[in-house]
């Protein structure tokens, strides 16, 4: 299926970018042939999205050279990647809410300008999603789709402007396990129409599963670039980190205490107005982790609003320590020592402009030593950074770099540093690995049971099953804001979870604590 | 071939340098263009321009004199910006300021001790300026109401209603008709540096390093850039937006109102026809020009200021129509605040690569 005789549908060569204070790219050669599904992996802050982002002309690199089809191109734009067949899903993708599936697609496309015609387009795409099994209605709009098919949508947007080379930056980060297989059939069909499909993950089942060759970034350099089939999930960890990567972690007992979160009959709307929680009730006790298992979309989000003060309840009870904080505002919760780690890192767990150090302190910075009463104590404050910034291994170029500028790895280790260390109590973590290396992924596991064995409460709310089973105590799965029934994570049946998780309601193996 | 306009990817530092750099040379041709047309010789107005702010000691103090109100007004507004607050009423902030400190020089010079006066003056100006830019908060924070239009509003009523009272109640009888009210009692009168450049210079320093000071170092102004970048980390972080507002109006419509309170006692000595001249709409290009910056306000308020004292001196000493400096004032504002665009943006020429074609083409 791959032809290597023929020039590369892309090549990259000894390309490098450097940013202030990192090397992101360093010579790196890079070679995808047409009808290939190609991994990119590699750490967090490995430089993939940089040299993809060089490929598509968000970037342009310090040196080095590309060539499509054996021919030399010249990348200064993105309309410039665009014309030349490169498509690109973003790791963060932006469609544009308020508009119909077709007429996001069309946005942007130069030529239809006068005479648009709808109709046709929507045929077209129609055509389209039916050809490579890309289920979105052309009518429905944007904001009513969940993530998964505005990820089709993006799909669809590069395949009808005619892109035979894409690149998919962590798709399946924000995918159900189903939708992932889908999308890996989708690719398979893209690739054997001779398309060249690029395609970045940090889950390494994907990887087997899907591509046909890896290439391997450490630190913004090749490290190797192999047949998919000669390689082995171990191989390829220890290539990404440079270590032996445990896949399994120590899990010691921990003998819960009293309960921390007590939640009742809790009952809330969602954004658009409908009910996302009806009637939640569970409880977490000290030193224990509570998983909530569920697919994306089923009142998650809204759950970890409602606890942390974020969203109103309109009925039922939220108790932490006893006491009751339904309906308070995020500072009360806060100060009952209440810590979140939201889902969303640079939309609400940062601020992307501010220092490292600025955001460090975005929970503690009202109370001594970083403040006293009106002035902040840059001292305390820079000595306080450098401390989580070692304890935390983040890497950051230094503690005054603008946070935006982390890998995302190293932007969830500033969230989890600040928020352990503010919270006491209770700690409320959403996705807190989704989209970290295997490396970042173990070293945020093994803080949240350190928490655990702390005697902390934790709530962790993931869509990742594997996940969920290995660092929780015990598992609620959800669905459409209900509780469809509580499991112990050690004895729990997959099938039993997954009838669960699909709305069956199933006599709990182990109700409540 | 196509002429198109994209975003920078990547902006870099001499760019930011060069942009405002080349826009003023730029706006310089280009006046010189439209004077040239009108038969004048272009160097010899610039020369008379650059001469008549900047030249003399005398043309000097005038623009500071100009630049006193736009500092003050400048620094308010860059405030309010911080937090995405779009408050561009100063203009009726400034004009309830100024009729405050009358209001007090007026009818309480018997009552209040004369080295009292003008403190008394200061606060009522502030409080004025301040209670003003409540308003628009007010009804931001509670309702949601789009402080844009508010804020905008509000500058009709302050302006008619401080004309209604130098036109009416407040006339000086003894005016010979002139809209205005009687002069000040003498210890209702700023003292004077050089010139008539008044105290009022020395507040505004003072407020432009206040706002340094808050903005760089205090807990406050961490809750104001936070606010500014993401408002919802500032939520989450568990700080109130609503309460947030209110302060940063309160200090910005407060800084306004003491611009008014420079002019009528620092100036005028009177409320007067005159005062509200835009001095508060010129503030928000003086915020934005500074990027928000305090210190930058007061350098960038300057050199407007000379601008409108320059294009004001061509007058006389070119005898140019005033419509003529308005030109060349507005020729110079566009392709600065127009240049600022390009900090951000490129314009490129591209031609199709040959041999290529999208499905979009195609599909044609
Ligand atoms: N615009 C930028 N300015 C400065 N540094 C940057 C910029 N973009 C990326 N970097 C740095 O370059 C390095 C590579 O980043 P990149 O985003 O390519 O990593 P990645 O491999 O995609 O990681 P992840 O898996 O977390 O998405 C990181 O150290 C990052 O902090
Ligand atoms: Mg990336």
């Amino acid at each position: 299926m791959i032809d290597t005789s023929s020039d590369p549908a892309v090549a990259m060569r000894g390309i490098t970018k450097r940013f202030p204070g990192v090397l992101a790219n360093d010579h790196i050669d890079f070679e995808v042939q047409a009808g290939e599904i190609h991994a990119l992996l590699g750490e967090n802050g490995a430089g993939k999205s940089t040299l993809m982002n060089i490929l598509t002309g968000l970037y342009r690199a310090d040196e080095g050279e590309i060539a499509l089809h054996g021919r030399r191109v010249d990348i200064r734009s993105p309309r410039d990647a665009i014309a030349l067949g490169i498509g690109m899903v973003h790791q963060h993708f932006m469609v544009v809410e308020p508009l119909t599936v077709a007429e996001n697609i069309i946005l942007g496309l130069n030529k239809p300008r006068f005479a648009l015609n709808m109709k046709r387009a929507e045929e077209e795409i129609a055509a389209l999603s039916q050809r490579y099994g890309l289920r979105v209605d052309p009518h429905a709009y944007i904001w009513q789709l969940s993530v998964g098919e505005q990820q089709r949508v993006e799909i669809l947007k590069m395949l009808y402007r005619g892109a035979d080379i894409l690149i998919l930056d962590e798709p399946t980060a924000v995918l159900t396990p189903q939708e992932a297989g889908e999308l890996g059939r989708t690719l398979r069909h893209m690739a054997a129409e001779g398309k060249a499909v690029i395609f970045i993950t940090h889950k390494l089942d994907e990887v087997a599963e899907f591509s046909d060759r890896v290439t391997v970034l450490r630190r913004g350099r090749v490290v190797a670039t192999l047949p998919t089939a000669e390689t082995t999930r171990s191989d390829l960890a220890r290539l990404m980190v440079g270590r032996e990567v445990l896949f399994r972690l120590e899990k010691e007992a921990v003998e819960p205490g009293e309960t921390v979160l007590d939640v009742q009959g809790l009952r809330a709307l969602g954004d658009k107005g409908l009910p996302a929680l009806q009637g939640v009730s569970f409880q977490v006790r000290a030193g224990e982790i509570l998983g909530i298992a569920g697919v994306a979309g089923n009142g998650q989000r809204e759950l970890a609003e409602v606890l942390t003060g974020l969203r109103k309840a309109s009925a039922g009870r939220v108790l932490v320590g006893g006491r009751d904080i339904t309906n308070r505002s995020p500072r009360v919760v806060i100060d009952e020592g209440v810590a979140h780690v939201p889902g969303d890192r640079l939309g609400m767990g940062l601020v992307p402009d501010l220092a490292v150090s600025d955001n460090l302190i975005l929970k503690s910075y009202r109370q001594p030593p970083f403040c006293g009463g009106f002035f902040l104590h840059r001292d305390s404050i820079n000595e306080h950074a450098d401390n989580l910034i070692a304890a935390y291994d983040i890497a950051t170029p230094s503690p005054a770099t603008p946070v935006k500028l982390l890998s995302g790895g190293n932007l969830q280790k500033c969230i989890l540093a600040r928020e352990i260390t503010t919270g006491r109590g209770l700690l409320v973590a959403v996705h807190p690995t989704r989209g970290l290396d295997v490396g970042a992924t173990e070293a945020v596991r093994r803080t949240l049971l350190e928490q655990r064995a702390a005697g902390m409460a934790i709530l962790l709310i993931s869509e990742d099953l594997d996940e969920l089973l290995a660092i929780s105590d015990r598992l609620a799965v959800i669905y459409e804001g209900r509780i469809m029934g509580v499991v112990d994570a050690a004895s729990a049946d997959l099938e039993e979870i997954g009838l669960m998780m699909a709305g069956t309601e199933v006599s709990t193996s182990n109700p409540k604590p | 071939m196509r002429l198109i306009i994209e975003k920078r990817l990547e902006s870099s530092r001499l760019i930011a340098f060069l942009v405002p750099i080349a826009s003023i040379l730029l706006a310089l041709l280009a006046g010189a263009g439209l004077l040239a047309a009108a038969g004048v010789n272009p160097w010899q107005t610039y020369r008379a321009m650059a001469l008549g702010a900047f030249g003399s000691k005398y043309s000097l103090s005038e623009t500071l004199v100009k630049a006193i109100p736009l500092m003050l007004s400048g620094l308010g507004v860059s405030i309010a910006f911080r937090m995405l607050f779009w408050n561009i009423g100063a203009e009726g902030q400034l004009a309830m300021g100024g009729f405050a400190a009358a209001g007090v020089a007026l009818f309480l010079a018997d009552k209040i001790p004369d080295p009292l006066l003008l403190p008394a003056m200061f606060v009522a100006a502030f409080l004025a300026g301040a209670l003003w830019g409540l308003i628009p908060a007010g009804l931001k924070a509670a309702l949601g109401v789009n402080e844009i239009i508010t804020s905008l509003m509000l500058n009709y009523v302050a302006i008619l209603w401080i004309e209604h009272l130098f036109y009416g109640p407040w006339k000086d009888p003894q005016g010979y008709g002139f809209p205005g009210s009687a002069q000040f009692p003498k210890a209702a009168w700023l003292p004077r540096l050089t010139g008539r450049v008044h105290a009022g210079l020395i507040i505004a320093i003072v407020a432009a390093a206040f706002l340094w000071l808050v903005l760089g170092r205090s807990k406050w102004g961490y809750e104001i850039k936070v606010i500014g970048e993401n408002p919802r980390a500032a939520r989450y972080a568990g700080m109130s937006l609503a309460r947030n507002i209110l302060l940063v109006m309160l200090l910005s419509g407060g800084l306004a109102g003491l611009a008014g309170f420079g002019e009528v006692a620092g100036i005028s000595h009177r409320l007067q026809k005159g005062l509200t001249v835009g001095y508060g709409y010129t503030a928000i290009i003086v915020a934005w020009l500074a990027r928000l910056n305090p210190w930058g306000v007061l350098l960038v308020a300057f050199l407007l200021a000379g601008l409108l004292v320059g294009g004001d001196q061509i007058q006389i000493t070119m005898g140019l129509p005033a419509a003529m400096a308005l030109v060349l004032q507005g020729a110079i504002l566009f392709f600065v605040l127009g240049g600022a665009l390009f900090a951000q943006y490129r314009l490129r020429l591209v031609r199709r690569p040959p041999g290529l074609s999208t499905s979009a083409e195609v599909t044609e």
